[in-house]
């Protein structure tokens, strides 16, 4: 028997002050994790690095009760899910990863950098991470993508040519001057710097 | 079968900023969000993370030497897409308070004991149908900040993911009749009635087990609908 159509969604509700014994223990609490902020996997091939910063409010305060879940193809540009039809990645590289920020509004994942994905009109999109913010105050979260400094492909990714010229810059990851394979990405929720977020 | 995730849908989740949940103030954009059209980025997502979940995980009533005080429930529903089909082998999980409407993130300081034989996690994947069950212990309500004489209605935090990234939704599971509903801002932050009907549970006595626990169903529907309905009415 077939289910009757829902009549809409269900409503998101904040994740609150709360969540990290249930979805970030991280060794703070009892509870395991089901995922962790490295999704580094022995057998992926591709560049290894890590991706960092810290997420600020309307104030400039740095926010430590957020989390943050990314989302991400392979080095190839293949995605861990059936549902890219195109190849599956032959690595146990799943892509998804997820951070609670500490005391100073910090976070980190250790991850591949991922490889070109098709856009919807099946032309290359520069490589990026899909980023999704979650906290206290927040009733619904929010999405955002990470871009690199150091691909060329940015100058025609789609996406990126969405968003106005001047706040294109909060979209984009900047290599760590000295620091191996380490790119810094902050997060502002708010204010004069505000991160662009997409309406997906 | 091809899923779409049209924005609109969107439109039964609260306003970012929601004046009367001060939270929101200093968390809100003030910026407008981009559209944009999903690329395979969004349109992909994890599939999996129930490696790690444990045969008895979704008991919350059983993690520790000790069975944990309060009146013990069973929670269960079935995750649907916009379609109304059963979303199978998903990740869910919760997180709540005890019964004294106390958690035990290090954050909370409200003077409510704690129980040495709660936590309040839990989390399982849903069935081949999409179906999910949790046994746990109905939570407290409890106070907080917000304004004067602020509590939050008894509730259990939800967080699922669905087929893509952008079906992913993290909720808060309420208890039907609860007198706190008109006084909090968060449940009210969804401002059409029937979307906050679909936030509480309702109680189940079908599958209320005799001489054992009260039994709450809370179904949860999420983003995502057949990309050629059969219909086009």
């Amino acid at each position: 028997m077939s289910n009757p159509r829902p009549d809409g969604i269900t409503p998101s509700q904040t994740v609150g002050p709360y969540f990290k014994y249930g979805l970030t223990p991280n060794g703070e609490y009892e509870w395991n994790d089901a995922f962790t902020s490295n999704l580094l996997t022995p057998d992926a091939s591709g560049e290894r690095i890590r991706v960092e910063g810290i997420v600020y409010d309307g104030d400039g305060a740095v926010i430590p009760d957020c989390m943050l879940e990314i989302w991400q193809a392979d080095s190839q540009g293949r995605f861990s899910d059936p549902q890219d039809a195109r190849a599956l990645p032959n690595s146990s590289f799943k892509g998804f990863g997820r951070c609670g920020t500490d005391k100073s509004g910090f976070y980190s994942f250790d991850t591949i950098k991922p490889g070109v994905v098709p856009d919807a009109d099946g032309k290359p999109q520069a490589p990026h991470i899909l980023l999704a913010v979650f906290a206290r105050g927040m009733l619904l979260h929010l999405y955002t993508r990470i871009y690199f400094d150091d691909e060329a492909g940015n100058a025609g990714d789609a996406v990126l040519a969405l968003v106005p010229a001047d706040r294109r810059a909060t979209l984009i990851a900047r290599r760590k001057a000295g620091a191996g394979n380490v790119y810094t990405f902050d997060v502002h929720l708010q204010g004069d710097n505000e991160t662009v977020f997409f309406d997906v | 079968m091809t899923l779409i995730y049209p924005v609109t849908s969107n439109s039964v989740h609260p306003a970012r900023l929601s004046p009367a949940y001060r939270s929101a103030l200093k968390r809100s954009p003030q910026k407008p969000l981009i559209p944009m059209r999903h690329t395979l980025s969004e349109l992909t997502g994890p599939a999996y993370g129930h490696e790690t979940v444990r045969a008895h995980d979704n008991d919350l009533t059983i993690q520790a030497k000790g069975e944990p005080l309060g009146e013990r429930i069973i929670v269960h529903g079935h995750v649907r897409d916009e379609d109304g089909r059963g979303v199978p082998n998903t990740l869910v999980e919760l997180w709540q308070a005890n019964a004294c409407g106390r958690y035990i993130h290090v954050v909370d300081q409200h003077p409510a004991p704690l129980d040495p034989n709660f936590t309040g996690a839990g989390r399982t994947q849903s069935d081949d149908k999409g179906y999910y069950k949790f046994i746990t212990i109905k939570p407290g309500a409890y106070p907080w900040g917000n304004h004067d004489n602020a509590w939050r209605p008894a509730h259990i935090h939800f967080s699922v993911f669905g087929h893509s990234f952008v079906s992913r939704l993290v909720t808060q599971m309420y208890f039907p009749g609860d007198p706190l509903f008109p006084f909090d801002p968060i449940f009210n932050s969804v401002t059409d009635e029937k979307a906050r009907a679909r936030m509480i549970s309702s109680f189940d006595l079908e599958n209320t087990q005799p001489e054992w626990a009260l039994c709450y169903r809370f179904d949860i529907v999420l983003r995502g609908r057949n990309a050629t309905p059969m219909e086009t009415k």
